[in-house]
């Protein structure tokens, strides 16, 4: 049970975002752009990046529903199971791995991100754009896994949950969708409209 | 020196949202409406579990600035904030923001080892649902804002001058962009 009263039909991030909408605007405007706005890392490879951390501090929530997410660019869902287990032993290219090791240092602290970890990004082509952005996503990542997990958030009863979520993430990005909560509360309060 | 083309001249975060001032406006924002907005938790409270988390991750950039912001929202009980940065257990501070620091301590390490007694603590203190939800937050807020700014190497000052002024504003103007610094 969460450590806060929050909506049943809304597991993990989506019911703390309701339950706090002041402080839920900035973080979803922030993650959209991160997530979703123009750049010249694909949405695909911020999702990986996304998954790697929240794996990293073990989130389940976040990293299902990242993984989910990913699945929806990548056909071989194989991709991800290995970036979350050994960077290196990925089909990736070389900038894109050697990212994940600066996203992944990241979440381990800000102090662990070394010069050798920038410059092999730098050697295979990121630039600093890209090198900032995946630090941020990072970040970002190790904000929503600690609200998730310390105030106790529920998992879906449903397992086909996640698949919903990561098509409306692929789909609609992270702005919030009035209706798709609305949604949700008719399902579970008026079960026949 | 950073390790992407940033203002040399301009420390922490602030090098970051000139950098990308897209994320920087968001990032403004979340730290306005967490530590200033109207709330049973005092601003120099807030400042102070934003503070203890800062120095917990390491972060000399955030934790003096927000030291030295916490300072100056608590006025002539400033000292406080010294106190609970060398012994937050023997600080002079009420039990309920001890128990709150101490969420805010777990958090740090990790959202799972956020244990349910540490939050049945606090509630005994009179902590309300939404004082824990910030408290949570805040202190996540700062992992984020800690890795971000360590994660890029970005200018740290060493001038204690340069913090207290630092608090100085923040205590007064709060999160706002684009001000001459």
């Amino acid at each position: 049970m969460s450590y806060i009263p929050l909506e049943e039909h809304l597991p993990g991030i989506t019911g703390l975002l309701e339950y706090s909408r002041e402080t839920a605007e900035p973080i979803r405007e922030l993650t959209q752009i991160l997530m979703r706005g123009p750049s010249t890392l694909s949405e695909g490879e911020r999702e990986l990046i996304a998954t790697v951390v929240s794996s990293g501090n073990g989130c389940v929530f976040c990293t299902t529903a990242h993984t989910a997410a990913t699945n929806t660019y990548y056909d071989d869902p194989s991709l991800c199971e290995m970036a979350k287990k050994d960077i290196d032993s990925t089909p990736l290219d070389e900038k894109m791995k050697a990212l994940l090791h600066v996203a992944r240092l990241t979440g381990m602290g800000g102090k662990q991100v070394s010069t050798e970890a920038i410059d092999r990004a730098k050697k295979h082509g990121a630039t600093d754009l890209e090198i900032h952005d995946t630090v941020l996503i990072a970040a970002l990542f190790c904000l929503y896994n600690r609200y998730v997990d310390g105030l106790a958030t529920h998992l879906p009863k449903d397992a086909s949950y996640y698949q919903e979520l990561a098509d409306r993430l692929n789909k609609n990005g992270y702005v919030r969708i009035p209706e798709a909560y609305e949604q949700l509360k008719q399902k579970k309060t008026k079960p026949n409209s | 020196m950073a390790h992407i083309s940033v203002s040399p001249d301009v420390p922490g975060i602030r090098s970051l949202a000139l950098f990308r001032p897209e994320t920087g406006k968001p990032l403004y924002e979340l730290a306005q409406v967490l530590l200033r907005r109207p709330s049973t938790l005092s601003a120099a409270e807030r400042e102070l579990i934003a503070a203890y988390v800062s120095s917990l991750n390491r972060c000399k950039f955030c934790s003096d600035s927000h030291t030295a912001a916490a300072r100056s929202l608590f006025g002539n009980e400033g000292q406080l904030v010294s106190e609970v940065l060398e012994n937050m257990e023997t600080a002079k501070i009420s039990s309920k923001v001890k128990a709150l620091l101490r969420i805010a301590e777990k958090v740090q390490q990790s959202g799972r080892a956020v244990a349910p007694e540490d939050i049945e603590l606090a509630r005994k203190e009179g902590a309300t649902d939404q004082e824990l939800h910030d408290t949570v937050l805040i202190a996540a807020t700062f992992c984020m804002f800690n890795r971000y700014v360590d994660g890029l190497a970005t200018w740290t000052p060493t001038n204690p001058k340069m913090y207290a002024e630092m608090g100085e504003r923040l205590a007064t103007k709060g999160y706002v962009l684009n001000q001459k610094s």
